[in-house]
């Protein structure tokens, strides 16, 4: 069999897929969070004229635009990735799916893309009011793309409204049903509330690092970490129940995943215990060495102690996804979901008690879980994509039967290349980024494109941008 | 079933229109890329940097568009056109990171090393990028081995002198559509040395053309044959006229002063043209020589509902794209930079 350092052609373009669209996901992770967050900062200034807030929209909006561009240039990546190592696919299900994804491009991407210069580089071109809208599209246009895309993978979860044409095409039947297939609603809940928690735990990590570092009298800085914080301690438990409903609907039309995410090798007839770890053995179809609550798992899942619940004994071997990993990858995303919520529930009672400033450890805990938001859309990811194997739509068209005709050694060459240069690319924009965080937000905070010489920002006098940097830089030191 | 022969040569139309419009928009400023080695001074590069930045995000968007169509409209050809051009592609794609990103990240280099770093990621992606195009533009048209619905060639089918030299002449190409922008877009001393970039790119695309064009004669890539048949004759002879007179209307412009956007409208009017002869040699196929649109296009249902949204939103997509055009438009202020 044709290998490359012992994978064989569909694992590496699997492993391709995953890395490029794992890395594409972190950033319009941001991206979606971080507009509506901007819009808003946006908004609050115009509405009361209070600076901060101005300072504030600066200084997110500069790591908004490194992020973004880092979202557009792997996304472009993304639209070929399709066709390079998943031609039969693509030819296959591109009658379904294609329209959808021109549908991203058409009513996302342009409206992104062309407010994008506007929102960065127009408020003083374009006035406050359309400099306004401009925000809003941005935001707005992140989560249209969101809604698209969602529905396409959502579609590839829980495929209908289709029929197959003689030459093995997926010919689309009932658009309504396509889009509004059974599991999309709940993802896009689901996945839309990750990217806002996302940036909020983001956003509150930059602010708690600065109060840790003493600048507790700096009001952007309060600004921020309290503003994270409310949408931690009110989004945390909105994404946990969310997350239990889309659970209940994915044991609905995908029980295999559900049963490989419990890691239920067996058949449960009068109640299945919640496994909280162990080591999933696929081979021996058992859990080593596992700690259970006995009965849980139907509590949560059929929200009754006794429900009877089917295990990976009902389904036939060659229809199983790997356990260990969607096991293991469910698990961190949990697991951060409730750790968020601690750090929301926390913040609540110190907000209580006055002291939500000056509280080290809530901010060394909210430092600590800063990308936690990132992780977690990752693994939660990673649970549904390799729960849906060995389908890529499915219940209908096989991973191993999608690929191209392409032998392994070019994917593998590919593969190496994309991580390298990923890593070397997207390594350096996050220490760009950090570069940016360390800065507490001043006054007179700077534009998105400053140089010293003769490229400025309006509205500060090159002499106060001095008097900002020294003042800044002393302070650095000391 | 008559409307769905229509939608075809439409989606064709309209698929042809978004390549092309990514071809003239990104075409100048990856061009800015390409003519990067010939401004060394920091402020030069500056201003030609700030001369797209608020636009070019916009611009790429029509290759995704350009990319997503093609899957959505014709997946077979997507499907078929992608491995047969595998390496190109990838390359491409990791070239436009690099220079995507070098927007940013130029800005927010702070040592000298890596601010030079981010220059050559930002010249060497262009160039790349542009290289791979024209390469897969080549492949394209000299003709991919279909086997059933699937590429049945070779790794490196697509590296032959003629797709070199297709590489070659959209460098060319691109940097002159960058040395017209930046024509239009700057003043002064710099202005008139892109001028002169201008003019020597202007030869350049030139005897890129007419290579293009004789190879595909020469190198029996099989497409030359159409164009002289009667009566398309009539049409197609046309292209050649045509492109004499921009070409002669273009070296006036660019050599008489005082010209800002002339010189960058023709250079469209020139790509527009070269567009159209590519357009009838390949046309009426998805896949020259093996694959027709009509055997490529996905079923009606599925060109229907993204038609009926695109006659509604691709209006709309150009109007707002123009409009951050205008709020950006005029000579760049080299005090101020974009703030």
């Amino acid at each position: 069999m044709d290998t490359f350092l012992g994978f064989d052609a569909v694992m590496l373009a699997r492993m391709q897929f995953g890395f490029t669209v794992a890395f594409h996901f972190i950033f319009p992770a941001i991206s979606i969070g971080l507009a509506s967050f901007l819009a808003v900062l946006n908004a609050l200034y115009l509405w009361t004229r209070d600076e901060a807030y101005l300072r504030l929209f600066k200084y997110w909006l500069k790591i908004f635009a490194i992020s973004f561009a880092m979202g557009v240039v792997s996304g472009i990546v993304m639209s070929y990735q399709f066709g390079t190592n998943w031609s039969v696919f693509s030819d296959l299900a591109g009658p379904v799916i294609g329209p959808l994804m021109a549908y991203e491009v058409l009513t996302a991407f342009f409206l992104e893309a062309g407010f994008l210069g506007i929102m960065i580089f127009g408020r003083d071109k374009v006035g406050p009011g359309l400099h306004m809208f401009a925000c809003l599209m941005v935001a707005v246009g992140t989560a249209i793309s969101a809604t698209w895309i969602l529905s396409v993978n959502s579609w590839m979860q829980t495929p209908q409204g289709f029929s197959i044409a003689e030459n093995g095409q997926f010919v689309p039947e009932d658009w309504w049903a396509i889009i509004f297939n059974p599991s999309f609603p709940y993802r896009l809940a689901h996945t839309l509330t990750a990217a806002y928690l996302t940036t909020a735990f983001i956003v509150g990590g930059v602010g708690a690092w600065h109060l840790l570092r003493g600048r507790r009298e700096n009001p952007g800085v309060r600004t921020m970490f309290s503003m994270a914080m409310w949408m931690a301690a009110l989004v945390a438990p909105l994404q946990i129940f969310l997350g239990d409903m889309h659970g209940i609907n994915t044991l609905e039309h995908q029980p295999a995943k559900v049963m490989a995410m419990e890691g239920h090798f067996d058949s449960h007839p009068d109640g299945a215990p919640l496994i909280l770890f162990g080591l999933p053995d696929q081979e021996a179809g058992e859990v080593r060495y596992s700690i259970e609550i006995p009965k849980l798992s139907s509590l949560i899942l059929k929200h009754d102690l006794n429900a009877p619940l089917a295990g990976l004994d009902t389904i036939p071997d060659d229809e199983e996804p790997p356990v260990a990993v969607v096991f293991w990858s469910f698990r961190v995303m949990v697991g951060l979901g409730f750790a968020m919520l601690g750090v929301g529930l926390w913040s609540l009672w110190a907000r209580f008690r006055g002291r939500l400033f000056d509280a080290p450890w809530l901010h060394r805990a909210a430092l600590v879980m800063g990308p936690s938001g990132l992780v977690a859309v990752i693994a939660g990811w990673i649970t549904t994509e390799v729960g849906r194997q060995p389908y890529v739509v499915y219940g209908a068209l096989r991973t191993a039967e999608s690929h191209s005709p392409l032998g392994a050694s070019a994917v593998g060459v590919s593969l190496i290349a994309f991580v390298v240069i990923y890593f070397v690319i997207f390594g350096a924009g996050i220490a760009y980024i950090l570069k940016l965080m360390r800065h507490a937000p001043e006054r007179g905070e700077r534009g998105v494109r400053v140089e010293p010489g003769p490229i400025r920002t309006t509205g500060i006098t090159p002499q106060q941008q001095m008097r900002e940097d020294g003042h800044d830089m002393a302070k650095e030191g000391a | 079933m008559f409307y769905s022969i229509d939608l075809t040569v439409a989606w064709a139309l309209l698929l042809a229109f978004a390549v092309f419009v990514y071809v003239v928009l990104d075409g100048f400023d990856l061009g800015i890329g390409i003519l990067y080695p010939f401004f060394r001074k920091k402020e030069d590069r500056d201003l030609m940097m700030n001369s797209v930045a608020p636009v070019w995000d916009g611009n790429e968007t029509w290759l995704v568009l350009g990319g997503g169509g093609l899957f959505a409209a014709f997946p077979m050809a997507y499907a078929i056109l992608m491995p047969a051009v595998y390496p190109p592609i990838i390359a491409m794609l990791l070239a436009l990171i690099f220079r995507g990103v070098a927007f940013e990240y130029r800005w927010r280099a702070g040592s000298w090393l890596s601010k030079k770093s981010w220059d050559a990621a930002f010249i060497a992606g262009s160039v790349v990028a542009a290289l791979s195009q024209g390469i897969i533009l080549g492949a394209f048209l000299q003709g991919i081995e279909v086997e059933g619905r699937a590429y049945a060639g070779g790794w490196w089918d697509w590296l032959t002198p003629f797709s070199v030299i297709c590489g070659l002449a959209v460098v060319a190409g691109y940097g002159f559509l960058g040395a017209c922008w930046l024509n239009m877009k700057l003043e002064g001393d710099i202005q008139h040395r892109v001028r002169l970039m201008a003019r020597g790119f202007f030869v350049a695309t030139l005897v890129g053309i007419v290579a293009v064009s004789v190879a595909t004669w020469l190198l029996q890539v099989g497409l030359a044959a159409r164009w002289f048949v009667w009566p398309l004759v009539l049409l197609t002879g046309l292209v050649p006229v045509l492109l004499a007179l921009i070409a002669l209307a273009l070296s006036r412009s660019l050599f008489a002063d005082g010209r800002d956007r002339m010189p960058f409208l023709l250079g469209l009017a020139l790509f527009a043209l070269c567009f159209l002869g590519l357009g009838l040699s390949v046309w009426p196929n998805a896949i020259p020589h093996e694959v027709t649109l009509w055997e490529a296009a996905a079923p009606a249902k599925s060109q229907l509902f993204m038609f009926v949204g695109a006659i509604v939103l691709v209006p709309i997509i150009l109007a707002y794209t123009a409009y951050a055009y205008w709020v950006f438009r005029g000579k760049l202020d080299p005090n101020k930079g974009y703030h």
